[in-house]
């Protein structure tokens, strides 16, 4: 699927917690989840944290589709 | 006297160039411009009988027409093999003769034999069906590539033992084939000498290549996000309660698409995620940690995304086939442009 979208010259984000196989289907910007159940979110944190690390990788990801790359990017999140 | 059919498009096939490419099919007894070099190279054993010629716009734009008539051409011809080109760089050409000799193959099966450049769209397209021998970028390559495929021709036509695709210099077919090694070396004794290889930082060779992925070209950025409208599409299975497009659990085949529009988040008890892959405990008490409505809305607030696109979309990742899954996302592609979508976060669980 993001493949499909790029190709039409759409640009997207990848967020994903299994980073290497986002690698290995082609997803040229890849922001890692934290889960794969709850990709935003950690039953182990009170709410006001889960939604700062949910704002937190959103941004991560908005951001990451401004910024020109070179080649496949896996890009840092700090969760 | 084995016998060959060659198919050209209506530049090789000396009809004249673009404004010709709406040429329809003709056969044509003999020789025709690459065909001189082909016969050539076959030498005297195998006669190159017909080319046949057909413009790359018809062939393009009547492909089911196009190979009916080549069809109805060859039919009761005796022939043993078939080219198509070389195409070089030359897109439209490639997919022509990758189209043309596909259908030759399955219908007449004899081997077909082809050449293109790497770049050349036909080959992602149609390796898998024919031999399409790795060529040059432009026809001053066209000496080199007949050569090639004239070599592996006569191989096939004499019987000769036909080695590996990269050996031979074709694009490999995604076949695997058992072969027995001379001298015998059993399988524990290659891996472990591959290993030992490995660890030493020596080159090895494995015995089973993962084909090359095919990789989509990067989009253009966002020059203004603040402008931007920001579409999420899921395979994480959320959906309204009631399910009301009925997506699958697993080996979905179907996706929805739901307004968010007057949303700030998606709320517990309307939203769930039916995804059968995971415990959906979490996503179920907060369907937001898989589509991040909430923190997207905050962004959307403070300004730094123009706005949410109205609806999101869903499907159920677990299982479900890459055709599928390119299939779906060609229909929701269709909803992001008449959205005017700049940019997508995908999330998969």
């Amino acid at each position: 699927m993001v493949k499909k979208i790029e190709r039409v010259g759409i640009p997207i984000v990848h967020i994903a917690n299994l980073v290497p196989v986002a690698k290995s289907t082609g997803a040229n910007k890849i922001v890692p989840s934290f889960s794969i159940p709850y990709p935003f979110g950690d039953p182990a944190r009170s709410e006001e944290e889960q939604w700062k690390m949910r704002y937190h990788i959103v941004g991560v990801a908005l951001d990451a589709l401004t910024i020109d790359v070179e080649e496949q990017t896996v890009f840092k999140v700090n969760i | 006297m084995k016998k060959a059919i060659l198919y050209l498009n209506q530049f090789f096939g000396q009809i004249g160039g673009e404004d010709k490419a709406d040429f329809p099919p003709e056969i044509r007894e003999g020789l025709v411009g690459p065909a001189l070099e082909l016969q050539k190279q076959l030498g005297e054993e195998v006669e190159v009988t017909h080319t046949i010629i057909c413009g790359d716009n018809y062939m393009g734009s009547n492909t089911e027409e196009a190979i009916d008539t080549i069809l109805g051409f060859l039919e009761g011809k005796e022939f043993h093999i078939f080219f198509a080109g070389p195409a070089f760089r030359a897109g439209r050409y490639g997919v022509a003769c990758g189209h043309i000799g596909k259908a030759v193959k399955e219908r007449f099966n004899v081997p077909v034999i082809s050449s293109m450049n790497e770049e050349n769209p036909g080959v992602e397209m149609f390796r898998q069906d024919i031999y399409i021998f790795k060529g040059g970028k432009s026809s001053a390559a066209m000496r080199k590539d007949i050569k090639k495929m004239a070599e592996f021709a006569k191989k096939i036509l004499n019987g000769e033992t036909l080695l590996s695709a990269e050996e031979e210099g074709y694009y490999g077919r995604g076949i695997r084939r058992q072969v027995w090694l001379d001298p015998p070396v059993a399988a524990a004794d290659r891996v472990v000498d591959m290993l030992l290889k490995k660890l030493n930082g020596q080159p090895f060779e494995t015995e089973l290549p993962i084909p090359p992925r095919d990789n989509v070209p990067i989009a253009p950025s966002i020059k203004d996000l603040s402008k931007a409208t920001i579409a999420i599409v899921t395979s994480g299975g959320i959906v309204p309660v009631d399910n009301p497009d009925k997506i699958q659990s697993a080996s979905a085949t179907r996706w929805g698409k739901y307004n968010v529009a007057d949303l700030e988040k998606l709320e517990s008890g309307l939203y769930k995620t039916i995804h059968a892959g995971f415990d959906p405990t979490v996503a179920n008490q907060n369907p937001n940690v898989i589509v991040p409505l909430d923190a997207l809305r905050a962004y959307e607030k403070e300004g730094k995304i123009g706005k949410i696109h109205e609806y999101f979309y869903s499907t159920v990742g677990t299982g479900t086939t890459q055709a599928e899954a390119a299939r779906m996302a060609k229909e929701i592609i269709v909803h992001l442009k008449k959205g005017k979508v700049d940019g997508v976060l995908l999330v998969s669980t």
